[in-house]
């Protein structure tokens, strides 16, 4: 076979692979269909990796065979992490794909036996740049969303003048590398930068803000791979990142409406210290409480349940408990379904994954727009570990910081009860007026371990 | 601009499209698992690392090439497998 013919093969082989990719995606639109996606995206994987080995200009396999083993060494146990784990593993993956794109960048610099051109200089440069950044501020959400960094967001005085000096410090030097490519010691000084930067970039954003930051951080590193086809000429590349860049960024325009706040907001507005001040002063008022015992009475006199999770039922592991209590009220023949706020917990979908792992079925699980209509009809909302999603000073109270964020109408429903520690704000220290209701009662506790006293109560009681 | 440009930009912009039509159908409910698939699909930047590690031009690049073939494969390794995982939970009423 001449070496034209086996480009071809290849290419022939890339562009099957592409199709594959796009089928794959195709396929998760519904949950029946959705394995077949994996699937699809894995036969389209494999063989892309496969004929790649048949390259020509592969003439050495040694590296490659040991670094493919050792991926897989690394991926396998990524892979198979606990499903509480799966916003910092993506966090985690989110860098890794970055380092790789960024890697390559820098090897390509580096190997060019002609001299680059300027366009290429270029597209090198912002691909490395966006690369490097990606890295280092994935690395960083990866740090805390596992707790190592904290989740506050840390600030001070200046930070984001600092911080796009430090941008413009690296889009500085890819420019003088554009304008003399010859210029080579730039290079790496553009490199430690642009990491240093993606420090920056991320270090302000507090946790709740995760899963609009897991989302761009997403669709940065996709796009690095669709520049990295650009610099490679390399379509297969292009189509990847492009498609993971536009989910990317679909899934951050997604959180962002459902904060009502815009990208900027975002990135530079460390929200999230504004706490103290507005709480300090409220007065005295009166808040209502249960005990489990009392709780379990309302739930099972009652005929529609909605049950709204947010971070805390994650942070207490509390998604099996749940479901105990979820089977416990089915046995008596209330209807119980999950409201799911679309910035609830971690990141995108995070709800959905935690009940889903605890066997509740996902016709149960409720979008916000579809479920806000309903709460009129509910007898009861129960709310575990959420608070600033179920906020109706979002809707009412003009000077609250969330004004505006669509919020899950739970103030609506008959009763309200909500699983809480206790009566400290929520991560932006915002006041949440709804615990102050004639209709709501808080259960103070542990959310694992309150759903496991009112499922004890409801389970005991039916036993006598 | 190089003609290998224009070819590319054009290929950006029509998957672009695609992706936009198609991930916009993925069901909230799948957020997630959208995630970790796209993760492991754009790990197919590992065929590049392939080449530069394979290529064998110098020890410097070999070593760049081989730092990405390790960190793209156990993105596409372990992004398949926790998606198939994920997808694997997600049981309708009837399937119970």
């Amino acid at each position: 076979m001449t070496e034209l013919a086996l480009q071809q093969y290849l290419d022939f082989a890339y562009i099957v692979a592409v199709v594959l990719f796009i089928l794959s995606l195709k396929f998760l639109s519904s949950p029946v269909s959705a394995r077949w996606g994996v699937l699809a995206g894995e036969i389209g994987a494999a063989m892309a990796v496969v004929v790649t080995l048949f390259n020509p200009e592969v003439t050495e396999y040694r590296w490659i065979l040991i670094t493919l083993i050792i991926g897989a060494g690394v991926g396998v146990p990524l892979g198979l992490v606990h499903m509480t784990a799966v916003p910092q593993r993506t966090a985690l993956s989110h860098a890794f794909g970055a380092l790789s794109a960024a890697m390559i960048g820098i090897a390509e610099f580096y190997a060019s036996t002609t001299p680059v051109t300027r366009f290429e200089m270029g597209e090198i440069a912002l691909e490395v740049i966006i690369g490097s950044l990606t890295f280092t501020g994935s690395l960083i959400a990866a740090g805390k969303l596992q707790e190592i960094l904290p989740q506050r967001p840390i600030v001070y005085r200046g930070q984001n003048i600092v911080s796009l000096s430090v941008l413009a410090g690296a889009l500085g030097l890819a420019i003088a590398l554009v304008v003399n490519p010859a210029h080579a010691i730039l290079f790496p000084i553009m490199v430690i930068v642009a990491l240093f930067f993606g420090v920056l970039l991320v270090t302000p954003i507090g946790g709740a803000d995760m899963p609009t930051v897991i989302s761009l951080l997403n669709s940065y590193a996709g796009f690095s791979a669709a520049l990295l086809g650009f610099v490679l000429n390399s379509k297969v590349l292009v189509v990847a990142g492009a498609l993971d860049g536009s989910s990317g960024f679909i899934l951050s325009v997604i959180m962002c409406k459902a904060m009502n706040r815009s990208f900027s907001n975002v990135m530079f507005g460390a929200f999230g210290q504004v706490q103290a001040s507005a709480a300090a002063a409220k007065e005295e008022r009166v808040v209502r409480s249960a005990t489990a015992e009392e709780a379990a009475a309302i739930l099972s006199a009652a005929n529609k349940v909605v049950v709204v999770p947010g971070y805390g039922m994650a942070v207490a592991q509390a998604q099996h408990k749940v479901r105990e209590l979820y089977d416990a009220l089915n046995k008596r023949g209330v209807d119980v379904r999950f409201a799911i706020h679309p910035v609830a917990g971690r990141m995108p979908g995070h709800m959905n994954v935690l009940l889903a792992e605890a066997d509740i079925p996902y016709d149960r699980l409720v979008d916000m727009d579809d479920i806000n209509g309903e709460f009129a009809q509910t007898d009861v909302a129960l709310v575990i570990g959420a608070n600033d999603v179920t906020n109706p000073a979002a809707r009412t109270d003009q000077s609250s910081p969330i004004f505006g964020m669509p919020i899950l109408d739970v103030d609506k429903a008959h009763t309200v009860m909500v699983i809480k520690r206790s009566m400290n704000p929520g991560f932006a220290g915002i006041d949440n007026p709804l615990y102050y209701l004639d209709n709501n009662l808080m259960l103070f506790g542990d959310a694992k371990q309150f759903v496991g006293s009112i499922v004890r109560e409801l389970t005991g009681a039916h036993g006598h | 601009m190089p003609a290998d440009f224009i070819s590319n930009l054009y290929v950006f912009i029509l998957a672009g499209f695609v992706g936009f039509e198609v991930i916009r159908r993925v069901s909230p409910l799948l957020h997630t698992p959208l995630m970790s698939l796209t993760n492991a699909l754009d790990a197919i930047v590992v065929v590049a690392a392939i080449i530069i590690a394979g290529r064998h031009e110098t020890r410097l690049t070999t070593v760049l090439g081989a730092i990405a073939v390790a960190a793209s494969f156990s993105n596409m390794v372990g992004g398949f497998l926790i998606t198939d995982r994920m997808l694997r939970m997600f049981k309708s009423r009837g399937s119970k």
